[in-house]
């Protein structure tokens, strides 16, 4: 095992989409174990993606167990993970190991329902919601390239969405008043 | 520090960065906003200029767009970010002295606010009056409800809650 080192900012690599995994063997056990011994050498951090140790396969790891009075399926290995479903949406604060000292607020799904495979490649299905959701949709970004910088928006960025009208100017449109 | 503000329109941003950049200033952490038809700039600014120089260098895009200008030494510097754990969200009936109703009774849990923006909606005759507070205490969050309580009577809504940062 060996903690490995994390991508940052602005490091082109973490734009890159990683591939599938296709062998679940001895030597992703071993590089799972690294990845996750790499989580737990950092601050806080309740997830981390491969791409963020410069490996590029579509593997994560998500523990939001350690934080207080939120719903969570425990410690997860999401290899090949792929959510199938969304619903709601929330602002939340975010930050990334791969952006050190920069924190921003993004709209995420308040529900999830999600197919993985574990690490022997046994297929695994999820729902979950909340600050677990969240977390898994910042790593699954990482795997499609995208930083949570990626999404941030403004605290004055109302939370609705908006009909855009094509060739009027001003593509956000003013505020809503119905 | 720079502070400058002027009437909003297209290009002030523009224009008074490439002023500072062109005197070989870099620029850093910023808050531009446009408040009531004004646009509002607050600029951490480095490269070894005084206050004066600053001002010199800014002159012609001031006079040009009516900006006033104003320069105070800071010594802050980057990588000196503190992460809000609460979030305060208040509402009421607009009038005098929610502000600081709201903010002195923070205060008083050893509340530090790093941000608050406010806005009055509603319509002329019910203006209601909205802000938003993110900041750091070391207090429970029962404590900062119990602190706000009273302003209940007063007809201002306070919502307290925790800013659960996710890092991943």
């Amino acid at each position: 095992m060996a903690i490995r080192d994390i991508l940052k900012l602005p490091d082109q690599r973490l734009k890159q989409v990683s591939s599938q995994v296709e062998r679940f063997d001895a030597a992703l056990e071993l590089a799972i174990a690294d990845l996750e011994e790499t989580r737990l050498a950092g601050p806080a951090a309740v997830g981390i993606a491969a791409p963020q140790v410069g490996w590029f396969e579509r593997v994560v790891i998500v523990d939001v167990s350690t934080k207080k009075g939120v719903a969570n399926h425990g410690h997860l290995i999401l290899i090949n993970p792929e959510i199938e479903h969304w619903e709601g949406f929330e602002m939340g604060r975010e930050g990334c190991l791969s952006v050190p000292d920069y924190t921003g607020n993004v709209i995420r799904a308040t529900r999830i329902r999600l197919r993985a495979q574990d690490p022997g490649g046994e297929p695994l299905s999820f729902e979950m919601e909340g600050f677990e959701a969240r977390a898994v949709q910042h790593e699954i970004d990482h795997l499609d390239g995208l930083l949570f910088i990626d999404r941030v928006v403004s605290r004055r960025t109302d939370l609705f969405q908006r009909k855009v009208y094509a060739g009027k100017g001003g593509a956000s449109g003013g505020p809503a008043r119905t | 520090m720079l502070t400058l503000v002027g009437e909003d329109r297209p290009g002030i941003v523009a224009r008074v960065a490439t002023a500072l950049t062109e005197a070989g200033c870099n620029l850093g952490e910023a808050s531009m906003i446009r408040l009531g038809g004004n646009f509002t700039i607050m600029l951490m600014v480095s490269g070894g200029r005084s206050g004066r120089e600053l001002e010199q260098v800014l002159a012609p895009v001031a006079a040009d767009l009516h900006l006033r200008v104003h320069v105070d030494p800071a010594s802050g510097g980057l990588h000196s970010h503190l992460v809000p754990n609460i979030q305060v969200r208040v509402m009421g009936a607009d009038r005098a002295g929610i502000v600081a109703a709201v903010t002195t009774a923070l205060a008083q849990t050893g509340f530090n606010i790093l941000e608050l923006e406010s806005d009055v909606a509603g319509d002329a005759e019910r203006p209601v009056y909205i802000m938003n507070i993110q900041g750091c205490s070391d207090q429970t969050l029962e404590c900062i409800r119990e602190a706000v309580a009273g302003l209940r009577a007063q007809g201002i809504s306070v919502d307290i809650a925790p800013v659960e940062t996710l890092i991943g």
